[in-house]
This record gives structure tokens, C-alpha cells and sequence, in this order.
């Protein structure tokens, strides 16, 4: 007789999530650091001089974030870190190859980045706590949206007046209205769910439910969008009014709602487009940019001829010509992305949002209450129609709209508001993945 | 809830899946499209920045060289000659493209081609760019002896090797400098363009290769080639009328002879005098519209000449002379066609035939190389940074004009010319030189005409070494414009220079 019952299957081991997470950053770690290195062969065939100093401060910046999730949020999702570490990584590298200056602020509001999201884990233990604030974040969102247009620290940049000047630095309050007022429409609408889902009314086709209940909401929607408008901040605008149809559609599940909230964009749209000249514009640029491609239609054009430069497999990092396509490594960083890294390393990015995604849908569905997984859900959607909305602009699926690509273009305000985002994400997980 | 999110999360995958089919088309499917595109100055912005070989003459002379400087771009295209090879080697612009052989030899200058980057490959440890080295043909002594010898006409001068199509010069009148093409700023570069174009005579015609001009008595080597071929005519029969013009059938417009001088005698005797009565009847009534059209087009009419440079253009022999009314016969072996009086305007190189100084020079070539038009070309071979030689040229026959024994008869009666008849100029001790001069009369008030002449040259007893066109361009006056007077002093300064080199 053979040795039967001395073969052992061995117990299925789970690997601690928190592992999980430490290998997947040390991967980021390994690709950031290839990318910068390769990016610098490329282009000057020697090491930079700081490479020492880049690799020490990255991985002191993903050392640090790790061991405050593992302390913080040990039982948080693994993957959503080391997914933020890579687009934030090769946002970085990207930066750096097309402005050193610029990569240097990245890489200090990187660490902000991080001390904020540790604080935000220290503070937010639970994020219900914050619901009793619901109305006052509703304020804020609109004050902070209020703020660039106040005289001497408002500043128009690019036509749009969304920034505030204080001592050397731009700030786009905005960035982080939009997560306050996602954590008043999740408090909002969890609570007149079901008094939304009732139909009292009857309007044509559509039953809709008492005004009264929509008040406070529409006000705030109303006045945000009015806002944000004025400011001519196409991207915000159309940002903030999808995540509101997407969080209502959520909270309710009624297609009515999304119906009268897409047809309202149409007319919207419609109206905007007639009587505006810039959206017009932006309009015409969409429809066809090589009709002036030396002047109005030059952005587009150019991102175009970069992506199709890099190809499939892309000219190689720091071996293109990135920075030919004007706010390349804000607006249109995609573009610079396509070019040096081709279509594999583009769709990779593209992956790492539709993971980013993808994780952030299944901490909600997990959430341990219903306002987190509203608000979960909100702010997921949130980054993934964001990156939509720019990537869509850059690559013509899309009118361009000039928001940033979430955690890789250059700008303070939007990385540390993503990383608030990033944190909330974290905790709501941790507290979902916990034993009741 | 669940139902909710799942139904948003779908839809935002929707949105990504619609980017990754967007980005497919611009990265895959368009690219081709889109890197071609008018408005895209990628490539040649990529060209300007990256290293670029030299374009340097048969001795060593460097024509085109990039140096590093500091501006705008890494690198600035000079050419330390001026306006010597504008119309060859010619320009590298950022914002205007390129011309000449900076833009027929693009790949080889930018290191492209895949002998080049095989060479970089094999190189990949020494620091030397894996570009190539243009050498031409063209000849630097040869090529100012040209422009000195042209001086402040307008015209070309083509000077060749007939049996190789090796061009050792290629020069017309007026030039320019292209250094004031390969600027950075894009506005003084398109404002030297325009001003350029706006000068009189347009320095960027490039005429030897890309202006058709009336070729005149010139083109009787053509008629001429087409009566040997037609086997009714030889040198020395039949013996033609001497007679001050011809009449063609349906007109009363008599084509005179050149002052109105009485002229005849066998085909040798037509050629070396140049009679226009001779040559309007050998058209019109032996060789008939067929035979001067295929002849034509055997020279290389009506097509582009297969050189090296880009914009080369085809010269004209038209084809439609009417319709057969009478078809031939022993007396009439050409048959009668409609069109008679402009055929036998054509058999003289007037009425819309036209022609290139390089067809004309193409012409002269076949004569010299027993009857087979080589192809013309301005570059000899391409060099590595080591100095090898990684691509030559080795396409040496466009194609047959005429059978070696036509050749050899129409080399003997354009020997006669310059011995004794309109070439006389063209006479070099211990050298056998054939040619044919050419008027062309643009009119008579004023009286205006261009001044042909094309010529080769060799040894005594041996083959012809060089071929040579001049074409000076709408000189005043008729009388004393007649290719041999003006014309033939160039072509002789020529030949000199090329003896002596």
C-alpha cells in the first residue's frame, strides 16, 4: 500500500491583505523606479544626479503610507494603495521628464498627500461621524467653490476662475468641494431615500416624487453648478452634476430620475452651446481640430499626433517629444503617456483606473452602513468619470474639458483631494472587511 | 442599493471601454494617417533635433552640415557654398519642409535606412551617430565653372557622364542661399521664402530639372533619330531641296529657314546647317506624327526623368496631331494627318513641344552611349559615420532611344556640326566633340528667343566622356540669340573645366 492519508493538502493560507499590499507597493515601487531611470537614459543616456535621493523618498513616501494603513486600516483592501502608488509613480516620472520644476512640487504635494490621508485615518475612525455635518460640508463645498472669485486671491487661469493665490502657491478650492458635497449628497439621500422613491407626482410620462424632498439638494446642485458656470469651469460642472445623477440613481434606483437629469444636461448643452461662444468652440475644436490645428484646434491636434507617434508600443520613455502638446503635464498629461509609452502602457493606465474602479464599487457594495457604501460608490465614481472626462477630452471621445487625470496630472489641490478620497476609500473598507 | 451601483459601475467600464476602442483607432489605426498629416511637424521636428549627415560634392567639397548651437533646436543646418547647390542639394526648413537631395535622401540623412541602422548597431559602443553621408556626383569645380560661365543669365548648365548618368553639374540661374531657409524663426524663413518667390525670375525654379522651355533646332537631333530609324532616310540620302522654307500641306505659312537662308542637301548637311525647310519635311512627310511621337517619347519625353532630385518634371512632345486622311504610301511614307502644319512646327522644336535642359542633356547622352538614355543621377553613394560605403546606385539605363547603329549616325553628323557647321565654338584640340545648337523664337515683338545648345565630348577615337546642355532663358533679339553664339562659349568653358579636371 502506498503512504495514503500521509499527503497532506496543505490549509489553504490567506495571505494578510496588509502583505498583500506590501508586495503590490514594492511593485509600484520597482516600476516608478524603471520608468524614472529609463526616462532619464532616454533622454540624457546617464543617471540623473537625485536618482539616489527620488529612490530613497519614494520609498519612504509608499513605506510611510503602507505602515499607516497596516496601524490605521489593517483590514483595508489591498489592491487600492499600490493601484494610487503606480498612477501617482508614473504621473510623477512623466512630470519630471517635461518640467523638473513642476515634479518637484508633485513630489512635495505627493507628501502632503500622504500625511493628509494618515490624518484623515487618525481623525475619521468612522465616517458616520461626519453625517451630523452634512449641511455644514454642504456649505463649505459652496464657500470653497465661492472663494476663487473673491477679488485679489481669486485668479483666472486659462479663463477659468478657479484658483486662489495665497503666498507662492495656486490653489483650486473646488477640487475639494466636490468631496464634501459627495459626503453631503451620500448623508443626504441615504436618509429621503425612501421618500424619493415614492412617487407622489405625476409629471407627463414620469412619476416624481414631492418637491419638498428635493430641496435642500437642488439647492445646493443648483447653486454648485450655478457657480462653477460662472467660473467657466466646463469640467467641474459636468463632473458635479454626474456625480449627483449617478449618487441619486444610486440611492434610489429609479431610471426616471436619471432620465429627467440627462435630458435637463441635453437642454443644458443645447443652450450652453448656442449662446456661448467657448463652448462653441471647444465644440468645433471636438468635432474637427485639424481645421485650425495652428490655433484653436492646436491642443488636440497635437495630442493626437503625439498618440499616434507613440504607437503601439510608444517611442520609449524620454525618447518623444511630450512636450510639443501644450499643459502636457496637467490637462493632457494622457497624451504624454501615449506617446512615450504607446498603446500598452495608455491601456495600462486605463486598467489601473478600471481596477481602481472596480475595487472602489466592491468596498461600497461591502460598506458596513449604507451611507458608506453611498459614499464610497459616489467617490469611486467620481474618479472614474473624472479620468472619463479628461482622458475622453484628450483622446476626442469628448469635448476637451480641462480637469485633471485623477493622481497623475500635475496639480496640489487635486492630489491631496484624491488622496482624501483614497483615505475615506481605506477606511470605509477597513470598517466593511471587519467582523460585525 | 447593490442594483444601483452595479448599474454605475457598469456604465463607468462602458466609458473605459469606449476610450481603449478610441485610443485603438488614433494609435493603430489612424496612426499612419495622422504621422502623415500636413498640419504634423513631429518628424521634422525630430529630424531637426537629431543628428544629420553631411551632403558633400565628388572632392570632398561639404555642401550641407549640421553644427549644434544653442537656440531653439539642438542643431542648425548650414550650407557653407550659398546658393552654388541650392538647386540639388538644397534646403532642410523647419517650418517649409525640404528640397532637393535633403529631401529625396531624407532617410539616409537622418539615418533611417536600414543599412544605416545596421551600421548604429554594430557601432552601438562608440558615440558616433548612425547617420549617413551624402556624396554626390556633382563635381565642385565643375559646378562654379558653370555658374561662372552662366553668370547673370538666366538659364542651367547640365553637365554628365553619359554612360553612367553621373550628373557633375547641375546649375541654374537665378540662385539662391539656402541658409536663409534653414533658420529657426519660422517667420523670417517664410518671409525669405516669399521674397524669394517675388523675385524676378523666381531663384526657387530650380530650371534645369523643373522648367520646360522650347527647345528649338536642339530638338532635330530627335527629329533626325526618328528618319535614321525609320530606315528611309540615311546621312548622305535622299538629298533635300535646297530651299529658304518650307509649306505644309493645309497652310499657307511657310516655315523659313534661319534668316531666310537658302539650305539643303542629305540629313548630315540638314543637321550641321541647321535647316528648319529639311527637318519640317522630314517630319511632316517620312516620318509622319507616329514616328516622331515614339521617338520622342523613346528619348525620354513625356515622362519623368527617373532622377534623384524631387520635382523633376516630364518634358512635352504632344501626341494628337489629327486624324489619318490619307494613309502612307512609297512617295508619302508618313501619310497625310490633319494637322500637318504643327507637325512639322513640332519636327523644328516649336509649337507646344518643350522640353527640361536635363531632357535635352538626356538627348545628347543617348547619342553618346550607343543610343541608351542613362539614368541621371546627382548622388554617388551613401556613407556611415565609419566612412563605408553602405548604398550605392547601380541603375545605369532608363531606357533604348534609338538602335547603336542610329547612334552611331547621329553622333557622326553632330561631330560634322561642330566641325563644320553651327558648333564650330565647341572645337578642342585632341578632343572629338558633337553638337547641336538651338534658337528658339519666343516672338517678334520683341523679338525675344532662348539659346540651346547640347554637346558631348571624349577622347579622339574613344567614347564620350561628358555631355553638356546650356539653356539661356529669353534672350532680347533673335539675330546674333542663336544657340552657338551664346550657348556655345558656356558649353565650351565647360568641356574645358571638365578636361582640366
Amino acid at each position: 500500500m502506498t503512504a495514503a492519508g500521509t499527503v497532506r493538502t496543505p490549509a489553504p493560507r490567506t495571505m494578510s491583505p496588509r502583505n498583500v499590499e506590501l508586495g503590490l507597493l514594492l511593485l509600484a515601487f520597482v516600476v516608478t523606479l524603471s520608468a524614472s531611470a529609463l526616462t532619464a537614459l532616454g533622454r540624457t543616456a546617464d543617471l540623473p544626479v537625485d536618482f539616489v535621493p527620488f529612490l530613497a523618498t519614494l520609498l519612504g513616501l509608499l513605506v510611510a503610507a503602507h505602515m499607516a494603513v497596516r496601524r490605521l486600516a489593517p483590514m483595508a483592501n489591498p489592491v487600492l494603495l499600490p493601484l494610487v502608488a503606480i498612477l501617482n509613480g508614473l504621473g510623477y516620472v512623466m512630470i519630471a521628464r517635461l518640467d523638473p520644476d513642476l515634479a518637484a512640487n508633485q513630489a512635495a504635494w505627493a507628501f502632503l498627500g500622504v500625511v493628509g490621508f494618515t490624518a484623515g485615518l487618525v481623525v475619521i475612525r468612522d465616517p458616520r461621524r461626519l453625517e451630523p455635518y452634512r449641511y455644514t460640508l454642504a456649505l463649505l463645498g459652496v464657500l470653497l467653490l465661492l472663494l476663487p472669485l473673491l477679488p485679489r486671491v481669486g485668479v483666472s487661469i486659462n479663463g477659468a476662475r478657479i484658483w486662489l493665490r495665497v503666498g507662492g502657491f495656486s490653489i483650486q478650492p473646488g477640487e475639494f468641494a466636490k468631496v464634501t458635497l459627495a459626503v453631503f449628497l451620500a448623508s443626504f439621500l441615504v436618509e429621503k431615500r425612501a421618500l424619493l422613491r415614492a412617487s407622489t407626482r405625476r409629471v407627463g410620462p414620469v412619476h416624481l416624487p414631492d418637491a419638498k424632498h428635493f430641496g435642500p439638494m437642488l439647492l445646493a446642485l443648483g447653486v454648485a453648478m450655478m457657480i462653477m458656470l460662472a467660473q467657466r469651469d466646463l469640467g467641474s460642472s459636468l463632473l458635479f452634476f454626474t456625480l449627483f445623477i449617478s449618487m441619486l440613481y444610486m440611492a434610489t434606483e429609479r431610471v426616471a430620475f436619471v432620465a429627467v437629469g440627462l435630458s435637463s444636461f441635453a437642454i443644458a448643452a443645447v443652450v450652453a452651446w448656442r449662446r456661448f461662444d467657448h463652448v462653441q468652440r471647444r465644440v468645433d475644436i471636438w468635432i474637427d481640430p485639424f481645421a485650425d490645428a495652428k490655433n484653436a484646434g492646436f491642443q488636440i491636434a497635437e495630442a493626437a499626433f503625439a498618440l499616434a507617434d507613440g504607437s503601439i508600443s510608444g517611442t520609449g520613455l524620454g525618447l518623444g517629444t511630450p512636450a510639443k502638446v501644450p499643459f502636457a503635464a496637467t490637462d493632457m498629461i494622457f497624451a504624454a503617456i501615449g506617446e512615450e509609452l504607446g498603446l500598452l502602457g495608455a491601456s495600462a493606465v486605463l486598467a489601473a483606473f478600471v481596477l481602481l474602479c472596480a475595487t472602489g464599487f466592491r468596498i461600497a457594495t461591502n460598506a458596513a452602513s449604507d451611507f458608506e457604501s453611498l459614499l464610497a460608490a459616489g467617490l469611486t465614481a467620481l474618479l472614474g468619470f473624472q479620468a472619463f472626462v479628461i482622458i475622453g477630452g484628450v483622446i476626442r471621445v469628448l469635448p476637451l474639458t480641462g480637469v485633471t487625470l485623477p493622481f497623475v496630472s500635475y496639480g496640489g489641490s487635486s492630489l491631496l483631494a484624491n488622496y482624501a478620497i483614497l483615505g475615506l476609500l481605506l477606511r470605509i473598507s477597513d470598517r466593511g472587511e471587519r467582523p460585525a | 442599493m447593490n442594483r444601483g451601483m452595479r448599474h454605475v459601475a457598469l456604465v463607468v467600464f462602458g466609458c473605459f471601454g469606449l476610450l481603449f476602442v478610441q485610443l485603438n483607432r488614433i494609435q493603430v489605426f489612424q496612426a499612419e494617417e495622422l504621422r502623415a498629416h500636413p498640419e504634423n511637424t513631429r518628424t521634422v521636428q525630430r529630424d531637426f533635433e537629431r543628428p544629420r549627415g553631411r551632403i558633400v560634392t565628388a572632392d570632398g567639397v561639404v555642401v550641407a552640415e549640421s553644427q549644434e548651437v544653442e537656440g531653439s533646436f539642438d542643431r542648425l543646418r548650414t550650407y557653407p557654398e550659398g546658393d552654388l547647390y541650392a538647386h540639388s542639394a538644397g534646403w532642410f526648413s523647419f517650418n517649409l519642409g525640404a528640397d532637393g537631395v535633403e529631401r529625396a535622401w531624407n532617410d539616409q540623412l537622418a539615418g533611417r535606412t536600414p543599412g544605416l541602422q545596421l551600421s548604429g548597431i554594430a557601432g552601438v559602443l562608440d558615440d558616433r551617430a548612425e547617420v549617413g553621408d551624402v556624396v554626390l556626383h556633382l563635381d565642385h569645380d565643375l559646378q562654379a565653372a558653370a555658374r561662372d560661365a552662366l553668370g547673370d543669365r538666366a538659364g542651367a548648365v547640365v553637365l554628365m557622364d553619359p554612360n553612367d548618368g553621373a550628373i557633375k553639374a547641375l546649375w541654374g540661374y537665378p540662385s539662391f542661399d539656402p541658409n536663409e531657409l534653414a533658420g529657426f524663426s519660422g517667420t523670417e524663413v517664410n518671409e525669405a521664402y516669399t521674397a524669394l518667390l517675388e523675385t524676378t525670375g523666381n531663384p526657387l525654379r530650380a530650371p534645369a530639372h523643373r522648367e520646360v522651355y522650347f527647345p528649338g533646332s536642339t530638338f532635330k537631333v530627335v527629329t533626325a533619330a526618328a528618319a535614321l530609324e525609320s530606315g528611309r532616310v540615311t546621312l548622305d540620302e535622299p538629298i533635300f531641296d535646297v530651299v529658304t522654307g518650307y509649306t505644309p500641306r493645309f497652310t499657307d505659312r511657310e516655315l523659313t529657314n534661319f534668316g531666310g537662308r537658302p539650305c539643303g542637301g542629305p540629313l548630315i548637311d540638314l543637321l550641321r546647317q541647321s535647316c528648319n525647310a529639311g527637318f519640317a519635311e522630314i517630319g511632316a512627310e517620312i516620318v509622319g506624327a507616329d514616328g516622331l511621337v515614339i521617338t520622342a517619347e523613346r528619348f525620354g519625353f513625356n515622362d519623368i526623368p527617373p532622377i534623384d532630385l524631387p520635382g523633376a518634371v516630364a518634358s512635352v512632345m504632344p501626341t494628337d496631331f489629327g486624324i489619318e486622311l490619307e494613309p502612307p504610301t512609297d512617295e508619302l511614307p508618313a501619310g497625310v494627318v490633319s494637322d500637318v502644319p504643327r507637325l512639322a512646327q513640332a519636327s523644328i522644336g516649336q509649337n507646344d513641344v518643350s522640353a527640361t535642359p536635363l531632357q535635352m542633356a538626356l538627348v545628347a547622352a543617348a547619342v553618346a552611349n550607343d543610343g541608351e538614355v542613362p539614368v541621371p543621377r546627382v548622388v554617388d553613394r551613401v556613407l556611415d559615420a565609419r566612412g563605408r560605403s553602405v548604398e550605392s546606385t547601380n541603375r545605369r539605363v532608363w531606357r533604348r532611344a534609338v538602335a547603336p547603329d542610329v547612334a552611331e549616325q547621329l553622333r557622326t553628323a553632330m561631330v560634322a556640326t561642330v566641325a563644320d557647321g553651327t558648333g564650330r565654338v565647341l572645337v578642342r584640340d585632341g578632343f572629338e566633340v558633337g553638337a547641336k545648337t538651338g534658337t528658339a523664337q519666343l516672338g517678334t515683338d520683341p523679338a525675344r528667343s532662348h539659346a540651346w545648345i547640347i554637346a558631348f565630348s571624349g577622347p579622339v577615337g574613344g567614347s564620350a566622356e561628358w555631355v553638356v546642355a546650356v539653356f539661356v532663358e529669353g534672350l532680347d533679339g533673335s539675330g546674333d540669340a542663336t544657340g552657338g553664339g551664346v550657348a556655345g562659349p558656356i558649353a565650351a568653358a565647360m568641356l574645358d573645366a571638365a578636361a582640366a579636371s
